[in-house]
């Protein structure tokens, strides 16, 4: 019997190592649950538990590849994810630029416009509307200015602090050596913003990959659907058949899982590091 | 130097169109029609201005919307202190140094990044009162006792949500905590330890007042997130049992659904003002920290 008083550094390590393996073992196990029972028969994976499979059925894949129109959703979510992110990155990078550099008063009152964007709910149901008026109804473009505008106030907010880091004088040097503002801000100053630029870009993109309301009001054409609303659709037609729904999960999951794996430095650290310190 | 030259305004010109035109406009517009009977019959009969009477409807009528509001306030309260807390203490253990601690970090963190909808699915199978893995992993280790029926039983089903919900969140909450702590100066546990202070002294003297930028990030997102909550609802129980579970998106999906635009409207108008309500008080939190 250990005597916790003389030795606690070690009882403690021991309690903390058996906490974590613990918790890890909850946080993988539904995942495991997943993947295993993705290679098992319809009648095997309904009972649902961690075993292996008496018989592996790989079919499972092509079979659910063809079901559940994935390609189609895959094509949908890297369209909605590159293009809203990569616009809406940039955009905003350009905005915090000059709302960090020129504080005018009507600047920082822009500013706090953004920023209270933060708490701000959309309202997906006027937005239908919005879009009839404009002949936006069931098309990508829609859809894609939607997240890209819905991504504006955590992009402002967190490149504008990250702006204050560059120093000023970059600036007017390059302007005094004949650059205009413009093309010196995209040669001189974007690069310098890449740390700051790729956090927000990995973010927003997989939050845009990850989002389900969005295209659950905007697109009732299936051929507009993204992974996740079509993996929920699978969900409701096929959800007796649990081995191919954890077949499309694990297939919906892997470029995520991809992105992050990709651009986990990045998220890590950098979610919030300017306001943390802040 | 010449500020106009070098910054150029008009930088700012299409994010602002775009934040007004898809953002701002259909939340304002919203509240507009939220005085109106605006649905499915209007362009037969036309819009009319009915004044309250969506909001009246709303917390009078049978169908217990306002329940829906009282939901949607529980969980955001609820859901945020199963998190974080929880999350606090994880960062704290994993930060002071653990044998494998980047491994543990990648893996608490895995699940926030899994859409919603995949993790309702997901645990559509785990709570499973039959043949679920939850159920299975109790009866396994002979607490067979504790077995619920997650999903419809009234008096588990939102312990459940929040479980879920944790399962997928609190890893996220734990990282800005571990970055958090990774800012504070060593120095300070160090004179600490030298007064004689023990954990719980540290705690509250040392680590909670030197994080507060981080406190202040998780309640900011975290108290966003559960206004707004919706998919892990809509696909775990869809509302249900009966409506126990409704939160203020999805009765408005509802609604609107059934074509009630303005009664739909209304409620995403009562969401905008408790979001911002909430804003206030937390950005105000946040200015008195950069005082002091």
């Amino acid at each position: 019997m250990k005597n916790p008083n003389r030795k606690p550094v070690t009882l403690q390590a021991v309690l903390k190592q058996l906490l974590c393996i613990f918790l890890s073992v909850i946080v993988l196990a539904p995942l495991y649950l997943v993947l295993i029972n993705s290679f098992k028969t319809k009648s095997e994976a309904a009972r649902m538990n961690l075993n292996f499979p008496t018989q592996w059925v790989f079919t499972n894949y092509p079979d659910v590849f063809k079901k559940a129109k994935l390609l189609t959703g895959l094509g949908n979510s890297l369209l909605y994810s590159f293009a809203s992110t990569t616009a809406g990155v940039l955009l905003c990078a350009m905005a915090a630029y000059v709302l960090s550099r020129k504080r005018t008063k009507l600047n920082n009152f822009i500013y706090y416009f953004f920023i209270c964007g933060l708490f701000f709910p959309v309202n997906y149901i006027t937005l239908v509307r919005v879009f009839q008026w404009m002949g936006l109804t069931n098309t990508s473009l829609g859809i894609i200015l939607v997240f890209t505008s819905a991504m504006i106030p955590f992009c402002v907010f967190t490149i504008y602090s990250f702006v204050e880091t560059i120093p000023k004088e970059l600036d007017e040097a390059a302007v005094i050596d004949g650059a205009t503002p413009t093309r010196m801000f995209f040669t001189v100053i974007l690069p310098l913003l890449k740390p700051t630029l790729i956090t927000c870009f990995v973010l927003q993109f997989m939050g845009v990959w990850n989002d389900f309301l969005t295209p659950l009001y905007l697109s009732s054409k299936s051929k507009l659907h993204p992974m996740t609303m079509s993996v929920y659709q699978f969900f409701g037609k096929e959800g007796s058949n649990w081995n191919y729904v954890f077949a499309d999960i694990v297939l919906t999951v892997i470029p995520v899982i991809i992105v992050y794996s990709i651009g986990q430095r990045y998220i890590i650290g950098g979610v919030t590091a300017g306001a943390v310190k802040g | 130097m010449n500020k106009k030259k070098v910054y150029p305004q008009w930088f700012l010109i299409l994010p602002l169109v775009l934040y007004i035109v898809f953002f701002l406009f259909p939340s304002l517009l919203g509240v507009f029609y939220s005085f109106t009977d605006w649905g499915r019959a209007t362009p037969k009969n036309g819009l009319h201005f009915v004044g309250l009477k969506n909001y009246i409807d709303i917390f009078t009528s049978n169908k217990n919307y306002s329940a829906g509001i009282l939901n949607t306030l529980k969980f955001t309260v609820v859901s945020n202190i199963v998190k974080i807390i929880p999350a606090l203490f994880l960062a704290i253990i994993l930060f002071e140094g653990i044998r494998g601690m980047g491994a543990y970090r990648t893996v608490f963190y895995l699940p926030s990044i899994i859409p919603f909808v995949i993790i309702g699915i997901i645990f559509t199978s785990v709570l499973n009162f039959k043949n679920g893995m939850l159920n299975g992993a109790l009866e396994a280790i002979g607490l067979g006792a504790l077995k619920q029926k997650w999903l419809s039983d009234l008096n588990v089903v939102w312990k459940s949500i929040y479980m879920v919900d944790a399962w997928r969140g609190i890893g996220y909450v734990m990282t800005i905590f571990m970055t958090g702590l990774s800012t504070i100066d060593k120095s300070y546990y160090e004179a600490a330890k030298v007064d004689g202070a023990n954990f719980w002294q540290r705690l509250w003297h040392v680590t909670l007042p030197m994080m507060r930028g981080a406190i202040m990030i998780n309640l900011v997102f975290g108290v966003t997130y559960g206004l707004k909550v919706f998919d892990i609802v809509y696909v775990l129980t869809n509302g249900g049992p009966g409506h126990a579970t409704e939160v203020m998106t999805t009765y408005s999906f509802q609604l609107y659904g059934a074509g009630s635009y303005g009664l739909a409207t209304a409620f995403n108008a009562i969401l905008l003002l408790i979001t911002m309500v909430a804003g206030i008080l937390i950005v105000r939190g946040m200015s008195r920290k950069g005082a002091a």
